[in-house]
């Protein structure tokens, strides 16, 4: 009888540890061509439509900086909550309580305009994020809940409150019944950055700025040496003073900021108004963002980009080859499949153990 | 029963190993080991942590596979594959950790080790009448979460005996046991090896190896460094032969008393257990003066753990003046003021709780250190940047005057070999000449070198003013280091007594719960 065993290695490879979200891309990319040649596709000419003929155009390039952006501002956030051990999957959720926090001015007082405006509506938004992440910190800290499944549930609570909100009470009068609430005014529009050329808009230097901000943070302050102390080991964390319980609020507020913040940008930005649905799961793809780009805020902003184009590349695919874009969502599973994998496979190995050896352990 | 003679009337040993090498990876933990075991011989196996004492009995008992080398077993030669093996060939271990599973009873344990099935009364009743044979007393249907560790052992004896082996191994079998239980011990295996039973006896006490075994080998980095009778030898000699060199002696000035303010205190502290492997405390009262060392006597497992995070503050109390450091109530505020306050903390695990592993020595430093030298290590105000520069100069100090021997400039913690991280450990703590420093277990699993290192710099940092406590269950350390000393037993902690005044079999006394406030001060 043979059993298969995870064996921790007695040490790493550090030129594998930096190849790692390399080689899970290569990966991807061996699993798609497979993948479009199951389909009766051209592999090449699929994976050249879907990664490369976004990137060659100007307009499709602000695209992905649109996409971008909202995936680097929830993924930063989530490099805190995941490197402090919290594991809070509920960002798509603290995401549209941003964007619907975020919108109350625009919508409910359409009069009320000027400069103003727009800090306010990001500040809102920030704070509506905060509000919503501090749920499932509470849970966590006071009743010891699994904030995994707390703060995923309240994505649910957060997709279908929106739903309701867009339908009724903040529907558009003058909407002819379409489930949409008024267009923002000018003053509460997120411009663009280059107008001429695109619309990228503002949210990605926001991404780019909390990037920078929170990388500095973790390399560098006692707060990012905090977090890491605490997510590697809670008894030595305790041991040397810090709060467990103090670290998760933190953690929650500052991912909930920033996905309220993203989600105030994409809808003030990119849409312009609030719909049913505000976001095709950044909130879930950038837990994958995270992860390829190893919780490293910096490496994230690449990760981001790369996230982006699977959206765009998708989006093309469709029109060019007929797939449904929903394969972007394939894509992406496969690629945080590979990043865990590599990674595992770099601090673990997968050993074989016959029935004889097995004996031998027992007494061990 | 006697060795077998050959022909020439030469005796052939029970078992013997000839060139037994075992290699991990570039570590060659046996180097051609030789071993010779008579019938009917106690043979201790003595070398310090890391020699290869373990690697060399799990080859023996066939746990591990010899990378190369013989093993002759009543004259022939075996390959031992497995456990299983060993035991039918005739050899038992008994381990250092039990294995033994607290919901069932003590003869459920036993019959779930033996390889042949028997009726569970059947079973009850040969452990009956081994344990009333061989002086070991157990009653087979208490369950084992009832029982005392030195009970836990006797199962263990007990469902190794039950397999008739001619060979018993005993992995450092009295480092759980009060002295008087270890006696206890003694006179067992000196009734087995009437019978001509054969034991091999590992550890590192000299003392009872002295008292104990008909032979010795001694072992150092891999390789047989010695053999001898160590009834002819003496503690000292047996060290020197374990260790490669003499031993550093502790310089121990009598105590001077300048001021006699307690510097930490603790006044009746009670706990419930915070979980369910947790020990309840009960009305804990101490209180050392500068210039003193109390050392904290116990078996594992009796609340030594809770007390120390009781005092480090890593676990509040209900009442600030429960816990008292340099006159301040301290009982409410958490590790960080008690630090500031002038206290230290080195507690029993190092890695995971006193370091994180897979980090560097300078963020390990920065760790128990960052709110009483934010001056030194924080930089840009309300910031706090932590500055690399001053905490590798800080390191570098420490590694220095602890002789922290490393292999990289700045390694991870896990990297460190555990002498040499405890050494830094404590290093970090001394650095900052602490007022009060409690330190949990301070040289377990660490060698005699750096162990002599470490109880030396807690006599000198007693002397020169400071308060220390010391929880350990290595007695020798504490008679050699403390000023006074108590033990603690189920949660409670005993009067203490003077060094003077302490006796080992007193201390065994109280160990086991007895009172023995009767003449203490």
């Amino acid at each position: 009888m043979m059993r298969i065993e995870i064996v921790k290695r007695p040490q790493h490879s550090v030129l594998f540890s930096a190849l790692s979200p390399f080689i899970a891309l290569f990966l991807t990319l061996i699993a798609g061509a497979i993948l479009f040649s199951v389909l009766g596709k051209n592999p090449i000419s699929a994976l050249y439509s879907y990664f490369i003929e976004p990137l060659t155009e100007v307009w499709s390039i602000h695209e992905l900086l649109v996409k971008a952006a909202p995936l680097i501002l929830i993924a930063v956030g989530l490099s805190v909550c995941f490197l402090s051990n919290n594991w809070n999957i509920g960002a798509e959720g603290q995401f549209i309580a941003g964007g619907i926090a975020g919108s109350i001015l625009p919508v409910v007082f359409p009069d009320f305009q000027g400069w103003y405006v727009l800090p306010i509506m990001l500040l809102l938004g920030m704070a509506g994020g905060m509000a919503y992440a501090t749920i499932p910190a509470f849970l966590k800290v006071r009743f010891n809940t699994n904030e995994i499944l707390t703060s995923l549930m309240l994505v649910y609570v957060a997709q279908l409150f929106l739903d309701w909100l867009v339908r009724g009470p903040w529907r558009n009068p003058q909407g002819y019944n379409f489930p949409e609430t008024v267009q923002f005014s000018d003053s509460a529009i997120l411009p663009a950055i280059w107008p001429d050329s695109g619309r990228a808009h503002w949210g990605f230097a926001l991404a780019i700025i909390a990037a920078v901000v929170v990388w500095f943070m973790l390399s560098r302050t006692l707060n990012g040496f905090e977090i890491k102390v605490l997510g590697r080991s809670s008894r030595a964390g305790r041991f040397a003073g810090f709060s467990a319980g103090r670290l998760t609020f933190f953690a929650f507020l500052v991912s909930g900021a920033l996905a309220g913040l993203a989600g105030i940008a994409e809808v003030s930005g990119a849409v312009g108004q609030l719909r049913t649905s505000i976001s095709p799961g950044y909130g879930f793809t950038a837990i994958i963002v995270a992860f390829l780009g190893r919780l490293n805020p910096l490496g994230i902003i690449a990760a981001g980009l790369v996230l982006a184009l699977s959206y765009l590349g998708g989006e093309a695919a469709q029109i060019s080859l007929g797939i449904s874009e929903k394969s972007a969502r394939i894509f992406q599973g496969i690629i945080l499949f590979f990043v865990l994998a590599s990674d595992s496979l770099i601090y673990y190995r997968i050993r074989i153990v016959s029935r004889l050896s097995e004996t031998a352990l027992k007494g061990a | 029963m006697t060795g077998t003679i050959t022909k020439d009337g030469s005796e052939i040993p029970l078992l013997e190993a000839e060139k037994l090498t075992k290699i991990f990876g570039t570590l060659k933990a046996c180097d051609g080991i030789d071993l010779k075991i008579g019938a009917g011989e106690i043979h201790a196996l003595l070398g310090e942590n890391g020699a290869g004492k373990s690697t060399l009995v799990k080859m023996l008992f066939g746990a591990l596979q010899p990378t190369s080398g013989d093993i002759a077993w009543k004259g022939e030669r075996f390959t031992v594959t497995s456990p299983a093996m060993g035991r039918s060939l005739g050899i038992g271990m008994v381990f250092q950790h039990f294995s033994l599973f607290d919901a069932l009873t003590a003869a459920e344990n036993i019959a779930l080790s033996l390889d042949e099935k028997s009726p569970l009364d059947t079973i009850a009743a040969r452990a009956r009448e081994i344990g009333q044979t061989y002086g070991l007393p157990v009653d087979p249907d208490a369950l084992v979460g009832d029982l005392s560790v030195g009970e836990r052992q006797r199962i263990e004896i007990i469902r190794c005996l039950l397999q008739n082996p001619d060979l018993i191994i005993l992995d450092e079998p009295t480092s759980v046991l009060t002295p008087q239980e270890a006696d206890l011990l003694f006179v067992t295996l000196e009734r087995l090896r009437s019978e001509g039973k054969s034991i091999l006896y590992i550890s590192h006490r000299l003392e009872e190896v002295r008292r104990l075994c008909d032979r010795a080998t001694v072992l150092r980095h891999g390789k047989v460094v010695g053999q001898c009778d160590p009834r002819t030898q003496t503690a000292a000699s047996l060290a020197r032969m374990m260790v490669g060199n003499d031993i550093h002696v502790i310089e121990r000035l009598p105590a001077e008393w300048t001021d006699r303010i307690p510097l930490i205190e603790v006044n009746g502290l009670s706990q419930r257990p915070r979980g369910p492997f947790s020990v309840a405390l009960h009305d804990i009262s101490l209180s050392i003066t500068g210039g003193e060392i109390l050392g904290i006597a116990g078996v594992a497992g009796n609340g030594q753990g809770e007390l120390f995070e009781a005092i480090s503050g890593e676990v509040l109390q209900e009442r600030p003046q429960v816990v008292r450091i340099r006159g301040t109530d301290a009982g409410r505020i958490g590790i960080s003021a008690r630090r500031t306050l002038g206290a230290a903390f080195v507690p029993e695990e190092r890695l995971g709780h006193g370091a994180v592993p897979d980090m560097s020595l300078t963020n390990n430093l920065l760790l128990s250190r960052h709110s009483t030298d934010r001056k030194m290590f924080l930089t840009g105000g309300v910031l706090k940047l932590v500055s690399e520069s001053s905490l590798a100069s800080a390191a570098k100090r420490i590694v220095v005057q602890m002789d922290v021997r490393k292999s990289a400039e700045n390694p991870d913690a896990s990297a460190l070999s555990g002498g040499n991280l405890q050494k830094f450990l404590i290093g970090r703590e001394l650095d900052r000449n602490p007022s009060v420093i409690v330190v949990n277990q301070p040289t377990w699993g660490v060698d005699a070198g750096a162990a002599a290192l470490i109880r030396q710099a807690l006599v000198d940092l007693a002397r020169s003013g400071s308060a220390v406590i010391v929880i350990s269950q290595d007695l020798d350390e504490l008679f050699e280091i403390s000023d006074r000393i108590a033990a603690m037993v189920h949660g409670r902690l005993s009067e203490s007594v003077p060094i003077e005044a302490m006796t080992m079999e007193r201390v065994g006394l109280m160990m086991g719960g007895a009172d023995a406030t009767a003449g203490a001060a």
